[in-house]
């Protein structure tokens, strides 16, 4: 980005104010990371008299129980990553640069399968593939007509769970691609064709090259989203009897807790995490070079023939993964008798959503609480992502690189990590916000901030400063030109970030299964509660409201013209 | 500098002397009198609007239960909290350590959890008038604390469509036959106060080695002692080897294929206590709560519509399930299991891996 724009540089009288904001976003920025994360790393260094100790991670290095579970959770992680880049890259070059037909469709439903809560797709491929009752192993039996205990699919097992975890973060490295794609400029692949090279030879050698960076990015994103997931584990591998490093730190935390060694637990993600994003960084600086200055042409569409169809069945075989079959059977579920009963017309009831939305009490107030935050979160994040966004882009303050800095850091801190810190930090005091909405709040615009400040910085690159150094020119103040011009201008870019913001606290969990109380439960933790006690009509129920509401807010977020529906996946 | 952590047990056990001198000798003094249900209570519970009850009973029964009190007593808005019982424990530890009081009325399928409440003082003293008349002494506190609310058994079960009457296990240890690999499901210790509680007595009645096989057998381990008998009927798994009866009865009377078996070794008992806690945010609901809860009309819904066993004095059984007096049951010691509790889910882990 450096040099990208000639520089702005802010006038003098304008310094005192810039500087309140710098104090004020920074120190916030502080409040936000720092403390959670050293109140972590305190813990994890002291025994329970509060003594400085190693005792915690020796622990963790010599203990099989903690051992198998970061194996194992490097193990799924290291699949799910290339699982996702075999699967998404011939997607996103499918739908970015071939004559393939229906690819907006194709991008949407990559985009349901985005905004699908982990959680929710892993109950729903419980309901699909658990290895008796499940709807697909049940017709696997009637079609060879075998005995009761021969099964296809088995949901609950490290491939099952590798599985369901690929089928909702293939859309990371989908996005990336096929935003690589977008962005090769035409003329690099003319000059290949006019030395003569066809459009294999091309494709061969200078489009994947320069689609790998953000493939290997894409890889790691992967990897780390992977890592990192909560629902899915505690869904599927607590009941084929396993761990994983979340569920791992999640059940430190149950009775009799055991706060030091979550905390202990917790450091190796977040090392990983942070070395992980350092890899990404590198690579895609590298990328940003390596297109420099040829933005203008537009990518080249090849034709495939025949082959369209073929390949468009392809990416509709995909996508009945992580959407088609998953909502299917959660369908089936909210209104069937039985949750692995094929629906028809004599046994459909609509018992389960009566139950749902009149006899469950907890589902009004999980609700107003996810409702709540969700608004609060979009509107207090939008905000202040808005603010350091126009710092950084204008560089209207000294210091606007550390403030970067900070709302990006963010990003390195896993969302169980991140929950296990806040609940250290928060239960003691002087900040005693443990059950009260506010630590929900803080977590999520914590975990929602890094995206949102990069949307927004993408935004304001999209206008050029001309436009308001005129406004200056003409003897308007910066409060009158960001009202007058800015404002307008990145209207569209506001309102998609505060929507995708929205989507994100509404599939939330890993953070808040650690910080909810009795008063502050939000519907992913109802769910992940009636998970636990096996009800999953009612799941299914909460779960299409769920969805409804999410594909709600994307479809508004879509109709904004201009907006291209998935800037949000760029560094989740 | 004096280090301030959330509470856990240790530090408990610590306080726990300097709790019982200050707070069990008022109090131990005198039982506390029955209390009626006065037009005062109503009127003051109304004025709250609501009470919220943290339970471990199967959601749709709790969910019953909550809206039969609202029915009765119009204008009190029922909250049901309802998780495991290790859950909800763990859950009020944690709140109650940041002074987070929004408890009212709490029912544990652990009855030891309330041995520690009662000994860290959070209890109150109340005794509805159908626990003074019809309530024997082994199911109430003696200084009015808690008492029994419901009963029930864990139980092997099994589907019924999967499996043959005849073939069905009828003992525990049938369940370590190699032809049960892969086709059984239970609840987990470390969730379930019914399965912390059963897991106690199996491996006081049968020692732990039964544990310790039965992990081989590739169990599918859920968390909720409602969810095996949940599986059974989805045809997910063949055999329960623990899960609450009154499930089981509840579906089966559904139509579901589902059969209880109660293993020659005995069945677990478990008991699960209502009490009210000191720092209610509803004080007056939660007590009107309480008394109607344990009314014969409540207790008598409780076996109809939830397949619970009741120990109010003149309830009836439910003709068709089988009378509790019948069944060879395994003794329950809420003492003991208090004793255990941690090393109980510490070694289950180290079994099932989980």
């Amino acid at each position: 980005m450096i040099g990208s724009l000639e520089e702005v540089r802010p006038r003098k009288a304008g310094i005192d104010l810039s500087w309140a904001v710098l104090l004020f976003a920074a120190l916030t920025l502080c409040v936000l990371i720092i403390l959670p994360v050293s109140w972590l790393i305190f813990y994890s260094l002291t025994d329970r008299a509060g003594s400085f100790t190693f005792e915690n991670f020796l622990r963790l290095a010599t203990d099989p129980a903690f051992v198998d579970p970061l194996l194992t959770t490097v193990l799924i992680a290291t699949s799910v990553g290339i699982i996702c880049c075999l699967v998404a890259t011939p997607m996103s070059w499918l739908v970015a640069r071939t004559d393939m037909p229906f690819k907006r469709t194709v991008r949407i439903f990559v985009m349901a399968s985005f905004v699908t809560p982990p959680f929710l797709g892993a109950i729903a491929w419980e309901l699909l593939a658990a290895p008796n009752s499940g709807l697909l192993n049940q017709l696997h039996r009637v079609l060879i007509g075998a005995s009761s205990d021969v099964h296809l699919f088995d949901i609950y097992s490290l491939t099952g769970l590798i599985f369901v975890i690929s089928c909702y973060t293939f859309p990371y490295v989908f996005v990336l691609v096929a935003n690589a794609l977008d962005r090769i400029p035409g003329d690099l692949e003319d000059v290949s064709s006019i030395l003569g090279a066809n459009t294999w030879i091309t494709a061969r050698r200078v489009t994947i090259p320069l689609a790998v960076p953000a493939l290997l990015a894409g890889a790691l994103v992967a990897f780390l989203q992977a890592m990192t997931l909560f629902g899915s584990p505690a869904i599927l591998a607590i009941p084929a009897g396993f761990h994983t490093m979340t569920t791992k730190i999640w059940s430190l935390f149950q009775y009799p807790p055991k706060p030091e060694l979550a905390a202990a637990a917790a450091v190796p993600l977040l090392v990983l995490t942070i070395l992980l994003l350092r890899a990404e960084h590198m690579i895609l600086g590298r990328r940003g070079y390596s297109v420099v200055g040829g933005r203008n042409s537009d990518p080249r569409i090849i034709r495939l023939g025949v082959l369209k169809w073929p390949a468009l069945a392809l990416c509709f075989l995909v996508l009945l993964n992580p959407v088609f079959l998953p909502y299917g059977a959660l369908l089936n579920a909210a209104f069937s008798p039985v949750p692995s009963q094929l629906l028809s017309f004599e046994n459909a009831t609509l018992h389960n959503i009566e139950f749902v939305l009149f006899e469950l009490s907890a589902t009004r107030l999980a609700l107003k609480n996810t409702f709540l935050l969700g608004a609060l979160t979009a509107s207090i994040g939008t905000v202040f992502a808005l603010v350091i966004a126009y710092t950084t882009s204008r560089k209207a303050i000294a210091g606007h690189r550390t403030l970067a800095f900070l709302a990006t850091a963010p990003v390195a801190i896993p969302g169980i990590v991140l929950g296990v810190g806040l609940f250290l930090s928060y239960t003691r005091p002087p900040f005693v916000l443990y059950g009260t909405l506010w630590i929900l709040l803080i977590a999520f615009i914590t975990i929602s901030l890094p995206s949102a400040y990069q949307q927004l910085q993408a935004a304001f690159r999209g206008i050029h400063p001309e436009l308001e150094d005129a406004s200056r020119i003409l003897g308007a103040t910066r409060m009158q030109t960001l009202g007058r011009i800015t404002a307008p201008l990145l209207r569209t870019g506001v309102i998609a970030t505060w929507c995708f913001i929205f989507v994100g606290v509404i599939r939330e969990l890993s953070a808040a299964i650690m910080l909810f109380t009795s008063e502050t439960k939000v519907i992913s933790v109802l769910i992940f509660d009636l998970n636990e006690s096996g009800d999953l009509a009612a799941i299914s129920v909460l779960g299409l409201m769920m969805l409804a509401i999410t594909f709600a807010v994307v479809i508004l977020a879509n109709r904004i013209p201009g907006f291209g529906g998935d800037i949000r996946l760029r560094n989740a | 500098m004096k280090n301030h952590r959330l509470s856990r047990r240790d530090i408990l056990k610590v306080s726990t002397a300097l709790v019982f001198g200050t707070y069990a000798a008022p109090l131990k003094a005198a039982a506390p009198e029955a209390s009626s249900v006065t037009p005062t209570l109503i009127e003051a519970a109304r004025k709250e609007g609501k009470v919220i009850w943290h339970t471990s009973v199967d959601l749709p029964v709790a969910e019953k239960i909550a809206k039969a009190f609202e029915a009765k007593y119009p204008g009190v808005a029922t909250r049901v909290e309802r998780s495991g019982a290790e859950r909800v424990f763990q859950r009020i530890g944690q709140e109650y350590g940041s002074r987070i009081y929004s408890v009212d009325v709490v029912n544990s399928s652990d009855a030891s959890h309330f041995i520690v409440w009662k000994r860290d003082g959070w209890l109150a003293p109340y005794v509805p008038e159908d626990v003074a008349r019809h309530y024997s002494a082994e199911h109430k506190d003696a200084d009015g604390m808690f008492a029994t609310w419901r009963a029930w058994l864990s139980v092997i079960a099994y589907n019924t469509t999967l499996v043959k009457p005849e073939e069905a296990p009828t003992s525990f240890t049938d369940l370590l036959d190699p032809k049960w690999v892969g086709k059984i499901v239970k609840g987990h210790p470390s969730y379930s106060g019914t399965i912390l509680t059963a897991t106690y007595q199996m491996s006081r009645d049968l020692g732990w080695e039964y544990f310790e096989k039965l992990a081989r057998q590739k169990v599918l381990q859920v968390q909720s002692s409602a969810d095996p008998p949940k599986k059974l009927a989805l045809g997910e798994r063949a055999v329960q080897a623990d899960g609450n009866e009154y499930n089981i009865f509840l579906l089966k009377e559904s139509g579901q294929a589902v059969e209880a078996v109660y293993a020659t070794e005995g069945t677990p008992l478990i008991v699960g206590p209502n009490g009210v806690f000191k720092n209610a945010p509803n004080p007056n609901a939660a007590r009107l709560f309480q008394s109607w809860m344990f009314t014969l009309e409540a207790q008598q819904l409780m076996i109809e519509i939830g397949g619970l066993r009741s120990v109010h004095a003149l309830a009836k059984e439910k003709p068709g399930r089988k009378p509790l007096k019948e069944i060879k049951l395994m003794k329950d010691d809420p003492v003991a299991v208090e004793r255990d509790s941690e090393q109980i889910k510490a070694r289950y882990t180290q079994y099932f891996r989980v």
